[in-house]
């Protein structure tokens, strides 16, 4: 109970923090080229991604957070 | 040349991390101060401007690219055998939503050591086809989908949802994930239909640190409750065979760190590590590190390391000293590591019918399995085997 | 487990949706001002030539902000091209303003694309830095009399039609 007061507590300071004295995003939309390709992403194959994670679920006891991508071009 | 270039290219951490704290305290001041501010220069007011813009947030999500891949897949190492094709085709509609589908089939023959040591080898095909939705509304883009697998003797479904949003200038993507599976477990030449289910909740976050360096974190909780064992399997109890018997829940919790940069010389570096631990006193850590590399116009060349190491079930023997309430010899379940090494080529074709961009890949991983505390019972040896695991693809881009 | 999170899951939504609701009333209170003079630069075109803003005074003109690997721009820019042959003979100008580090690749796209406006190069992202741009791709349209009256941040489909309109109001000034 306490932990989940810290988290709520903590996002609300923090959105408070960003409104009133907009911290600036350092990279900027123009500068992210190298972010924007393809090599840079964590999984560029979806099918061969998806084989490789059936061979290890099936045979190791670990499974999930295979991740969810962001970066990239941020373009819109 | 090379000296413009490398001074160009220096990340603007440290020479602007004065001006950012500058920024940041003469924003706090004029903000908190309620005045208004009156540019005495086009360059004043632009940085106002930009500022405005930063904070305001636009439809910023985009959708995933059209695409339609063919692959082939092959798995080959301790006695199994799996193979088959794959496709996947996604396009967008509208400029506001895409729609995925793939089909997947595995052909296996399985001669692993727990089937040649109890039973005898077979064939079996799983196949199965998932439909996915993609909409974007304004900063998030929301996924939908739905999977459906299939073989004689094992049915699984689920449904998915995903929301992806991207704050603080798409310099920080969030997401939440949501997965519920239904399982329903059956035995050949039984009647056995046990049901499994299954729920998994996913939080990440990545973030990019500088021009070209991001990191992610992707925390994921899965729950299972039903019939969570093999109908097959047998567990040794000084020696004899006794069927397993596995709790009937388990949750698990896995939390996985990556970090990839671009490092100059038009290639890239991405380490991973993936800790994972559950109610069944399991533990165990993944770690992977890759490299790619542009070659000429043309290849894109990935290699990569991967090492896997666990610590065995609660419930988990090689060969019981007494009966316990639950009972494995499952050495999925048991101490064991794995490694090996993998490339990955792939050539651009380039523009094919004036509409597609082709790419071709082929991707080769050998791996290594060694157990700590499982047995070959016709050897008496600490049970081991090697694995090769292939993977052709077409992909095209329209 | 379940209670725990039955009694989270209201309370920590209802923060969560106060946090939100307060970054979003105000980042939206901080209205774009407009009617302020655009940034006078000079940059090296794709064509050969130097291009300087301040001497297109008189026309109305629309900076473009695009680089190749940005999906959204390409997408983007065929219509812009439209545009400029459309309103070019009525005092329209549209000057894109490529962020590329390799030039090549702006060239590459501007001749695969056919574009018949000038492309201008940012490559050391001065402009881009003046602008300070906040997504890629951005349109700033500049009013005759040298003034920023509407910038936009991405582009989506159905963009290209606002565009049309705005810059037959700015002409009709």
């Amino acid at each position: 109970m306490n932990v989940e007061r810290i988290i709520a507590g903590g996002l609300m300071a923090a959105a408070l923090l960003l409104a009133g004295c907009s911290i600036q995003p350092w990279v900027k939309p123009y500068e992210r080229e190298r972010l924007a390709d393809p090599m840079m992403k964590f999984s560029r194959d979806p099918l061969a991604d998806k084989h490789r994670e059936h061979i290890f679920d099936v045979r190791e006891a670990a499974h999930g957070a295979t991740g969810v991508q962001g970066g990239g071009c941020g373009c819109n | 040349m090379a000296v413009t270039r490398g001074r160009r290219e220096a990340p603007a951490f440290g020479r602007s991390a004065l001006a950012r704290l500058r920024g940041i305290v003469s924003r706090c001041i004029r903000t908190l101060a309620g005045a208004r501010v009156q540019p005495a220069d086009g360059a004043r007011l632009a940085g106002l401007l930009g500022g405005v813009l930063a904070a305001a947030s636009a439809d910023s999500a985009e959708l995933p690219e059209d695409r339609a891949d063919t692959m082939f897949h092959l798995y080959d190492g301790g006695g199994v055998t799996a193979l088959g094709p794959a496709v996947l085709i996604r396009k967008s509609l509208f400029d506001r939503v895409s729609l995925s589908g793939s089909y997947y089939v595995d052909m296996v023959s399985n001669a692993s050591i727990d089937v040649v040591t109890t039973a005898s080898p077979y064939h079996e095909t799983r196949t199965e086809s998932t439909l996915g939705l993609d909409y974007v509304y304004h900063d998030s883009l929301i996924s939908l989908s739905g999977t459906h697998s299939k073989e004689p003797d094992y049915s699984a479904d689920s449904a998915s949802v995903d929301v992806t949003t991207d704050v603080f200038s798409g310099m920080t993507t969030v997401s939440v994930g949501y997965t519920r599976g239904w399982d329903t477990v059956g035995k050949h030449g039984s009647s056995l239909s046990a049901p499994a289910n299954h729920w998994q909740y996913r939080l990440g976050v990545t973030q990019v640190l500088t021009p070209r360096w991001l990191m992610s974190l992707n925390l994921e909780s899965v729950s299972d409750d039903g019939y969570l064992q093999s109908p097959y399997r047998v567990a040794r109890v000084f020696g004899a065979a006794i069927p397993e018997r596995d709790p009937t829940t388990r949750t698990g919790r896995a939390a996985l760190l990556r970090v990839a940069g671009d490092i100059g010389s038009r290639s890239a570096v991405r380490v991973q590590y993936r800790y994972f631990w559950d109610t069944w006193g399991i533990g165990a850590h993944t770690t992977e590190l890759g490299y790619s590399k542009y070659l000429g116009d043309r290849w894109l060349l990935d290699g990569h390391v991967r090492y896997h190491t666990q610590d065995h079930a609660l419930f988990y023997s090689d060969n019981f000293t007494s009966q316990m309430t639950y009972m494995s010899r499952n050495r999925q379940l048991s101490s064991f590591w794995d490694a090996g090494p993998g490339v990955k080529a792939t050539y651009s074709a380039g523009r094919v019918w004036s509409r597609f961009d082709l790419k071709v890949t082929t991707a080769y991983e050998w791996l290594r399995f060694q157990y700590r505390d499982f047995t070959d019972i016709r050897t008496g040896q600490l049970y081991s085997f090697n694995a090769n695991v292939l993977e052709l693809f077409v992909s095209a881009t329209y | 487990m379940s209670s725990r999170n039955q009694i989270l899951r209201p309370r920590a939504t209802a923060i969560l949706a106060a946090s939100w609701a307060l970054l979003v009333a105000a980042t939206a209170a901080a209205a774009a001002l407009t009617s302020a003079p655009a940034p006078d630069f000079t940059l090296h075109s794709v064509a050969g030539s130097n291009l300087r803003l301040q001497e297109q005074r008189g026309q109305v003109v629309m900076l473009n902000f695009w680089a190749s690997w940005c999906g959204p721009c390409r997408q983007e820019m065929p219509q812009l091209d439209r545009l400029y042959e459309k309103y070019h003979a009525a005092g329209f100008q549209l000057l894109g303003v490529n962020v590329d580090e390799d030039v090549r690749n702006a060239t590459g796209v501007s001749s695969k694309l056919g574009l018949h406006f000038p492309v201008l190069l940012d490559t050391e992202k001065k402009v881009s830095r003046l602008y300070d741009l906040s997504t890629m791709p951005s349109t700033v349209l500049i009013d005759r009399d040298g003034r920023v009256r509407y910038i936009h941040r991405g582009y989506k489909d159905g963009y290209e039609r606002r565009y049309d309109e705005q810059i037959r109001e700015l002409l009709r000034e």
